[in-house]
């Protein structure tokens, strides 16, 4: 791969990646997409899952995000993770915490369509577990 | 006139106070210095998050079926105030110029006939509040176990906020914190967060223009539905994360000032210890002189 762009992966608390890279990919709401250079401006919500992130140099770096959005133009592309962090940093204990609350939210939510919502959230959620803590 | 030992005890105290506001002005320069950096770290995000909203706001200006979060209720008559304030006081004006703002404003809205809510964050708004608003005081959140803020406590926040603004609690919400330009200088903020408002562009402004030609997965609609109230999170984040370095900016510089004013004490209080010693030997030789002229 020749062409690289700029990758911006950022979180409310902190910038996570800004570098060069090749090839990204992206767990976006509507099933997971590659972005490469030239890729048509987009906008887009992704639910929680790996962001995989091909660096210039060939290295992969592998970043687990939860929720959030990516807006892609064809020279850069920014993901604005509502919490994000390495993959390998990633422990059960967290990702189980999350997994309750979102299961006492769904407890406490009262219109249906919040209630579907949240629930598709902790099916992102507990699919995740099952791959990235096994892996 | 105290006497010499008075002196010498309040000399001592003196001396104890001081020690104390050094420690603590060094205290809070250390955790300034983490403060600022992570309100830096914060930045990133919600500038993009800003542009991002912006254009997208833009696109949906005169849209009749955008999302309330956006175009307002249509009213203005029930205002929240959500008002962060530190947990702790000896930070000189920092609590009490965002308390007098807030309680301007909340004159202003009571005199003008509109219905006032206030959220507080932080305890010492709280505690000061609740004297001349107790019954406007809807909730109260207090981060005062909270070691290290994070986005979980604004998320906390904005839940609150969003869960009564959905209950059709309010029509605007106001956010009163602390911006923060440099240690010695913090400027009491308002800031409007719902219905929300972005900085208006330049026309020619070319992020605005390529707007048009996005993409969006799933709809542009769902979008800005999904990231507004993300965005009053991030604001409130920011606001927490400001608020955080102002109070350990003016705990500094009020540390630093009572430092001084006691050294300038400790200095008086030394000046008239002496006198009053010299003034004690003098006395006791001319006792000696004249008993002995006596004789």
């Amino acid at each position: 791969m020749a062409d690289a762009f700029n990758f911006e992966l950022v979180s409310p608390e902190r910038l996570l990646v800004s570098e060069k890279v090749s090839e990204v990919v992206i767990p976006a709401t509507l099933g997971e997409m590659t972005v490469l250079v030239n890729h048509a401006p987009t906008m887009t919500t992704i639910k929680p899952g790996v962001v995989s992130v091909k660096l210039a140099s060939g290295q992969v770096n592998k970043y687990v995000v939860f929720g959030g959005f990516a807006d892609i133009l064809p020279d850069s592309c920014t993901l604005l993770a509502e919490s994000a962090v390495p993959a390998a940093e990633l422990t059960r204990e967290t990702l189980q915490h999350r997994i309750e609350t979102t299961q006492a939210d769904i407890g406490k939510a009262t219109s249906d369509e919040h209630k579907t919502k949240l629930e598709q959230f902790l099916a992102e959620l507990t699919h995740l577990n099952g791959v990235v803590v096994a892996a | 006139m105290p006497s010499l030992k008075d002196l010498k005890n309040r000399i001592a105290s003196v001396k104890a106070t001081q020690k104390i506001t050094k420690a603590m002005k060094m205290v809070a320069a250390a955790k300034l210095r983490r403060a600022q950096e992570a309100a830096e770290a914060a930045r990133p995000y919600a500038e993009r998050m800003d542009k991002v909203l912006g254009s997208l706001a833009a696109a949906n200006a005169g849209n009749a079926d955008a999302p309330i979060l956006l175009s307002g209720t249509g009213k203005d008559q029930v205002h929240l105030l959500v008002v962060a304030t530190g947990e702790r006081g000896l930070a000189g004006g920092f609590n009490s110029s965002i308390i007098r703002l807030a309680r301007d404003h909340a004159q202003k809205l009571l005199a003008q006939g509109k219905t006032v809510k206030i959220l507080t964050v932080g305890r010492k708004g709280n505690d000061v509040l609740r004297r001349s608003f107790k019954d406007n005081i809807v909730h109260y959140i207090t981060f005062r176990e909270v070691k290290q803020l994070g986005f979980v406590q604004a998320d906390e926040v904005a839940h609150k906020v969003l869960e009564m603004f959905n209950a059709g609690e309010f029509d605007v919400a106001t956010l009163f914190f602390s911006r923060f330009q440099s240690v010695i200088s913090q400027v009491p903020t308002a800031q409007q967060i719902i219905p929300a408002k972005f900085e208006t562009k330049d026309a020619g402004e070319p992020a605005t223009g390529s707007a048009a030609l996005y993409e969006y997965e799933p709809s542009e609609e769902e979008i800005l539905e999904d990231l507004l109230p993300k965005n009053i999170a991030v604001q409130i984040f920011r606001a927490l994360l400001e608020n955080n370095a102002s109070f350990y900016g003016a705990q500094m510089s009020a540390m630093d000032n009572a430092t001084r004013n006691a050294g300038d004490m400790i200095n008086k209080l030394t000046l008239s210890y002496n006198r009053q010693r010299q003034a004690q030997i003098t006395k006791e030789l001319i006792e000696i002189i004249s008993g002995a002229e006596a004789l």
